[in-house]
């Protein structure tokens, strides 16, 4: 640390000043960056409480300074307002500004700050002045860094998250007899959900002791030679495991596509609708029909 | 029972019989020498009784490789061509995974979800040699 320190020599005692000025005008910076639209906006609550939010990020930016790491996007001083910074990020996000936009809010924030530091410096050189708000223009910069990057990562977690609850959502097992369960999938099959297909379908399986394990792909759109090996493979796993499996809801289309690619399904049992599918998996079963639904069920 | 060979390791799995049934349940790794001494044990059992049937339980097993996969074919293999059906019982899910990734989809083995219901598969389409007498080729491979 020592060694960093006098190898930045000027910069960290400039940095090391406008640490110190910040935290000697940061009731007057306060009051000014209140009425800015990036905290205004945010804490509506009360023009107090909005000060105070200013005062958290200038204790955090004087922190950083006097640590003599402006330029660090990571500075420990950063941790305490990263919450706040992703909160008014996030908010002012919500009101249809793009990242740029809000990037720019919080260039503007320079503007008074590099005043009240003019102000604070008024006795000492011009060199000293230079470096000051060389370091404070930095310092600056990096806090945008810091908002941008907290709203980013936003962004991410909560893709992140969809992308999770979409997984889960669209792959529910049903249970349809004893010792029958059935998937309904919807939407394409790629590998991420094929796979958590194929695990939920196993975990039925075992959950519910089913010797039969009906697939659906009604709702699926096209059938690609993917696609099928996925299928394959969930028919195979659910076969190891000792369950029969059924792939139903093969519509002409699909199975003149199936035809066409040439892709050999091998013994899948294959059915058209989730009906005939049931119906195949009770006869396997021994379940008895009476004479009604004998006619409406099993009508192949 | 014959006398066996010198090579063969220590039991490690025991082939317990129920009537005409042989029963093995595996235990956690499976290495290569157990492996190879339950295949002689099964294979010297059904020769030696009239054993018409083989479960392999895998229910305790939570790591699979390829090698389980083969000797679990080889066993069923082995079995059939001493007129015995083999059913492997109790597959984990992550095992299932595992295997199909691995590509073996094991297609010659029969399944099934537990012990019980390998026992009841095994009465209902009992072994060819055991419906009728020296006729095997009226077996049939159909599981429905």
């Amino acid at each position: 640390m020592r060694v960093s320190e006098q190898q930045i020599g000027d910069e960290w005692s400039s940095a090391g000043q406008v640490g110190q000025a910040l935290r000697h005008r940061r009731e007057q910076i306060a009051q000014r960056w209140a009425d800015t639209p990036l905290f205004r906006t945010v804490f509506t609550v009360s023009r107090d409480e909005a000060v105070e939010a200013c005062k958290a990020v200038l204790d955090a930016l004087a922190e950083v300074a006097e640590a003599g790491r402006v330029e660090d996007v990571d500075a420990p001083g950063f941790f305490v307002v990263r919450e706040q910074l992703a909160r008014m990020s996030a908010s002012r996000a919500r009101t249809g500004l793009s990242p740029a936009q809000i990037a720019g809010e919080v260039a503007a924030l320079r503007s008074s700050a590099v005043e009240h530091l003019t102000a604070e410096f008024e006795q000492e050189p011009a060199a000293v002045v230079h470096g000051a708000l060389l370091a404070l223009t930095m310092l600056m910069g990096t806090l945008r860094l810091v908002v941008m990057e907290t709203a980013l990562s936003d962004g991410a977690e909560l893709i992140n998250r969809q992308r999770q609850q979409l997984l889960e959502v669209a792959t529910p097992v049903i249970k349809l007899w004893d010792g029958v369960v059935a998937v309904p999938l919807i939407g394409t099959l790629d590998s991420a959900r094929s796979q958590v297909v194929m695990e939920s379908l196993l975990e039925a399986i075992v959950a519910q002791q089913a010797q039969y394990a009906i697939l659906d792909i009604t709702g699926v759109p096209t059938v690609d030679s993917l696609v099928a090996q996925h299928l394959m493979k969930t028919v195979a796993a659910a076969r190891l495991m000792g369950a029969e499996c059924v792939v139903s809801g093969v519509r002409p289309a699909i199975a003149q596509t199936i035809v066409q690619l040439g892709l050999d399904l091998g013994g899948v049992v294959t059915r058209a609708t989730l009906a005939d599918a049931l119906a195949f998996a009770l006869r396997g079963l021994g379940v008895g029909f009476g004479p009604t639904s004998h006619q409406g069920v099993v009508a192949r | 029972m014959t006398e066996q060979p010198g090579w063969l390791p220590q039991a490690h799995v025991p082939v317990l019989r129920l009537d005409d049934v042989l029963l093995v349940a595996i235990q956690g790794d499976l290495r290569d020498e157990n492996a190879e001494r339950l295949q002689y044990d099964v294979l010297q059992h059904i020769a030696d009784s009239p054993a018409t049937g083989v479960v392999i339980d895998i229910s305790s097993v939570e790591v699979v490789d390829s090698f389980l996969g083969r000797v679990l074919a080889e066993i069923a293999a082995g079995a059939e061509l001493l007129a015995a059906r083999t059913v492997v019982a109790g597959m984990r899910p992550t095992v299932a995974i595992t295997l199909v990734e691995l590509g073996l989809t094991l297609t010659g083995l029969r399944t099934a979800l537990d012990v019980q219901s390998a026992l009841r598969m095994l009465r209902e389409h009992p072994a060819p040699a055991a419906r009728e007498h020296g006729e095997r080729g009226a077996y049939d491979y159909d599981r429905s």
